[in-house]
């Protein structure tokens, strides 16, 4: 592998990208000051860097084209060990054990802190989960999911401020209004093709953040709205250690109920019908799919679920600003989904605590993490575009039917 | 009605409107052939914005005469643009080149985040001062109120370069193996084109088109930062759609269409909601008219 | 003898182009028809107005059901064309590559079952029995088309001519009465054509579903037809049984000439 002209190439790779970084990486001007930094150190790093990465980018890619010719060949294609460790009965079971003890001590064993950064990564478990019936289950890709995020948080924020409406009473209004806003925003636009429509939600995301932004009277400006309240407990007084553990223990439960959701609607009539729609929307119409209701029960599904967590999101921060909800923070969500593994719900649970949680224990890390989200979107396209975690397909109650079908 | 402020308000959505061609065309000719909305077509621009400023910033120091650093910032502008449209392409693009469209369109997505940020460690995520590149023209001095003669010049580059864009596309070898390409890659290569090759090109001449308007928006407004690409980036977007995706004379329609009517809703309505509009405008563009103001209809071949 | 799909005076204009003009054709219940016609005749245009992929132009497009109830699908979408018993394969295959070939045929009786979202959440009995009969179903829908030992592999995964076989099984789960089948044989070799001959027949004589195919193996068309519509330049040049058609001069002329010298 590391011949002559391999190196040869991996030289020419690096020389291009010390020549590419030049003026940004290492040359800072202070206009102020008039002075010039050099800073050439920087170039020396670009130059080693890239010449490695080249060597491991072309090794992956030709793994790569093994794997397409081998499947186009019509050859056995390994099965993947995540896969194969997620459908073994013998594996998951006691991990499944292992990890829900985990989650029901979490609180218990670690600090306040911890306990925090969890609930974050929980929140953006929920979100995620919503975005991945859209996005992976569909196959829509929704840019302004953030919006209707947003139309939860303000929803528990602004219902709260003027009417004293309470956590609990909030959540199915939020979730609800969520949901109407998917359907008003999908009727026109779910027409649309994928690109467009990707475009389109982006930009209704920004829409919504602009008003939310400059309508003051409504939404008190960019300074957002403050002192929003906790969730109760049956009207039980708690201090705030108690009530942050509260809030963690609503987090854990409402991922149980999203991940049985999602569950249930990925094997079921209205899933395959999704899934179908994202693999071929001519020949779904002609199995007798009605194409827009499809499109709009998953599209109006995720909204609720962002409302859902717009709320909760409220709730636990007990401040919110328009800052909260850029276009960004939809892209984070889609590297959730697009990471963990389109469609499939371990995927998107490891894809959200990998992606929350890694920047909040490297703090050397999070300054990049934007840069680095950039960079495993690419590289996750370019080399695996199912995710780390692919979409396990299910085997049908098989066995047993096809002793019933000898019956006949 | 003062028709003086009209004057003002037509002048500025024209130069809106020109500089949100030279993205628009360069985000039309990459729809035109490999049907990808290059969604770091804006960072492209913002960087030839920085690189101009680099050099402007070096080179006065140095003490050298403006026009000399004018075209020295411009060129570096434009050759560095290049390289990164290049480079993107190759690496986060040509691998996906028959993977479903939303791959790669979350590749670009990808790309776009990794160059903002790549801009804002290794420079600064503040505002910087962008010198006034362009020199007053005497002759402008009467009118100087009314139009800047960095304007004239923005009206005259992108004029410029809208023809020479469309000669190249029409008159020429490479802009002929741009269409067959366009038209079917398949059949391109059959035939010999080198459909990398074109691409690549086609990626070469849309970042050099989209470092010009860097350059020549940064010396106008006079400050730049990591995230200027962003948002001129979707607006000529919208422009390129609205004029009919994939259709040079209706990029730039597109973008003077939604420079004016910007410039005049800005300055009769409210300035508060200029970003909102120009996404309403998208969103009705679409749905109502996806293929344009001059656009083909495109069916699905079932 | 009484008509399950009748075609009259259809016609389509893609701009200027009149790619399909004043087409009338019938097919009656128990009846295999072909429709032939040299490439770019127009037959797979047919085949998507009638569908409502497209819009026509002009004409009228009627479906009767074997009860009698006669439905006007003029302008009708896709989708509801499929749910008043007319149901197609395509000739460039369109399966959902990444899912399962039992969930492709799953996919078909979409249209004949009722669970919703809630449905699929709770899951009452009612869903668990829709859904176990389902599977049931598919399953047995594979077997009549030989490709139950391809259960749970993935659509993309199968041989070519199994991925066409599986286009007619995923198009007979939406019950239909009438079956568009667009080119079935295309890629296919000898002993896959004849085994797609005898699913053909079998699909008619067992299940009394009517078949209106697009083929250009004229040795398929002529033994399984009952008769044939030959379509040029958008328009009917003739019609009858396999036996007129070939005698036909201007069918020669326009078409099987060539085929038959070749």
């Amino acid at each position: 592998m590391f011949n002559v002209k391999e190196l040869k190439k991996s030289i020419l790779v690096s020389l291009w990208f010390m020549f590419l970084t030049f003026p940004i990486m290492v040359i800072k001007v202070n206009t102020i000051y008039g002075k010039v930094e050099w800073r050439w150190y920087r170039m020396a790093l670009v130059g080693v860097g890239s010449f490695f990465l080249s060597f491991v980018w072309r090794a992956l890619l030709r793994r790569k084209e093994m794997g397409l010719k081998k499947a186009e060949e019509g050859q056995e294609v390994k099965v993947p060990l995540t896969r194969k460790l997620i459908s073994d009965k013998r594996f998951n079971r006691p991990a499944l054990v292992v990890v829900c003890l985990f989650a029901l001590l979490f609180p218990l064993v670690f600090s306040l802190y911890q306990v925090n950064i969890m609930t974050t990564a929980l929140i953006y478990v929920v979100v995620g989960l919503g975005l991945n019936i859209v996005v992976g289950l569909a196959g829509l890709l929704d840019l302004g999911y953030v919006a209707f995020y947003a139309v939860g948080a303000y929803s528990y924020a602004l219902l709260n401020y003027h009417f004293g409406l309470g956590f609990w009473t909030v959540l199915p209004i939020g979730a609800g209004l969520a949901m109407l806003f998917g359907i008003l925003l999908g009727f026109p636009v779910l027409r649309l093709r994928g690109d467009y429509l990707a475009i389109v939600t982006l930009g209704f995301g920004e829409i919504i953040r602009i008003i939310l932004e400059n309508w003051n009277e409504f939404s008190f400006g960019p300074s957002g709205i403050a002192n929003i309240p906790r969730p109760g407990f049956f009207g039980i007084q708690m201090n705030l250690h108690q009530v942050h553990i509260y809030i963690y223990y609503l987090m854990i439960g409402m991922t149980v109920f999203t991940i049985f959701v999602v569950r249930r609607l990925q094997d079921s009539r209205i899933g395959r019908a999704w899934m179908a729609l994202r693999e071929d929307e001519v020949a779904c119409q002609a199995m007798g799919i009605d194409k827009t209701k499809t499109k709009l029960s998953a599209f109006a599904l995720g909204a609720t679920w962002a409302g859902m967590g717009g709320v909760v999101f409220a709730a636990k921060t007990t401040f919110i600003n328009p800052a909260s909800f850029t276009i960004w923070e939809s892209i984070i969500i889609l590297c959730i989904v697009v990471l963990g593994g389109m469609g499939s719900i371990v995927g998107v649970i490891c894809g959200a605590l990998v992606l929350i949680l890694l920047p909040e224990y490297l703090r050397a890390f999070s300054e990049y993490r934007m840069l680095m989200f950039g960079a495993a979107l690419i590289i996750m396209m370019v080399f695996r575009p199912g995710g780390i975690i692919s979409d396990v397909r299910k085997v049908y109650h098989f066995e047993g039917l096809k002793e019933e079908s000898k019956d006949l | 009605m003062d028709f003086g402020y009209f004057f003002e308000l037509f002048l500025g959505g024209l130069t809106r409107g020109s500089i949100y061609a030279l993205l628009a065309l360069g985000y039309t000719m990459v729809y035109g052939i490999i049907e990808l909305i290059n969604f770091a077509h804006g960072e492209i621009y913002m960087i030839g914005a920085f690189t101009a400023l680099i050099v402007t910033g070096v080179l006065t120091l140095m003490g050298w005469n403006k026009i000399a650093i004018l075209i020295l910032a411009s060129l570096a502008a434009v050759v560095y643009s290049s390289a990164y449209g290049y480079t993107a392409e190759k690496i986060a693009y040509k691998p996906l080149r028959n993977a479903p469209r939303l791959s790669a369109l979350i590749s670009a997505i990808g790309v776009s985040l990794f160059l903002q940020n790549y801009v804002l460690l290794a420079q600064t995520s503040d505002f910087l001062p962008f010198p006034n590149l362009i020199p007053e023209f005497e002759f402008l001095k009467p009118v100087e109120d009314i139009v800047r003669s960095s304007e004239i010049v923005i009206y005259a580059t992108t004029a410029v370069v809208m023809v020479a864009l469309t000669i190249l596309i029409k008159f020429t070898r490479i802009g002929k193996a741009m269409r067959a390409t366009a038209q079917d890659q398949k059949m391109a290569r059959l035939v010999g084109v080198d459909v990398d090759r074109v691409i690549s090109i086609t990626f070469i001449i849309g970042s050099a088109t989209a470092a010009l308007g860097g350059v020549l928006i940064a010396s106008h407004i006079g400050q730049i930062n990591f995230y200027i690409g962003f948002i001129a980036g979707i607006k000529a977007f919208v422009a390129a759609v609205l004029g009919g995706i994939g259709s040079m004379p209706g990029a730039v329609l597109g973008s003077l269409v939604l420079g004016w009517t910007e410039s005049f809703f800005t300055g009769y309505i409210s300035s508060d909601y200029e970003d909102v509009f120009a996404f309403i405008f998208l969103v009705l563009i679409l749905i109502f008219r996806p293929s344009g103001i001059l656009g083909r209809k495109d069916t699905d071949k079932v | 003898m009484s008509p399950a799909l009748e075609v009259s005076n259809l016609t389509m204009d893609f701009g200027g182009l009149r790619a399909l003009d004043s087409i009338d054709l019938t097919v009656n219940h128990g009846e295999i028809v072909a429709l032939i016609g040299p490439n770019g005749a127009g037959k797979t245009t047919f085949f998507n107005c009638i569908t409502g992929i497209y819009n026509p132009t002009a004409g009228d497009m009627r479906l009767v059901s074997p009860e009698g109830k006669a439905v006007r699908i003029n302008g009708l979408k896709p989708n509801q064309v499929t749910e008043n018993g007319m149901a197609r394969t395509f000739q460039n295959i369109r399966l959902f590559q990444n899912m399962t070939v039992l969930e492709n045929v799953m996919i078909g009786r979409h249209c004949r079952l009722r669970a919703g979202i809630p449905g699929a959440v709770f899951r009452p009995p009612r869903v668990r029995k829709e859904e176990s009969r389902l599977i049931e179903d598919s399953y047995r829908m594979l077997q009549k088309v030989g490709l139950e030992k391809y259960v749970n592999e993935f659509a993309k995964n199968l041989p070519y001519g199994a991925q066409r076989r599986l286009e007619i099984a995923r198009a007979m789960a939406t019950e239909p009465f009438i079956l568009l089948l667009d080119e079935p044989a295309a890629g296919m070799n000898t002993q896959e054509t004849k085994e797609l001959d005898e699913l053909i027949l079998r699909i008619r004589n067992e299940e009394g579903i009517c078949i209106l195919l697009i083929e250009h193996d004229m040795k398929l068309v002529m033994s399984l037809s009952d008769r044939i519509y030959v379509v040029d330049y958008g328009r009917k040049i003739a019609e009858g049984t396999p036996g007129q058609i070939k005698n036909d001069p201007a069918v020669i002329k326009a078409y099987l000439g060539e085929d038959i010298d070749a």
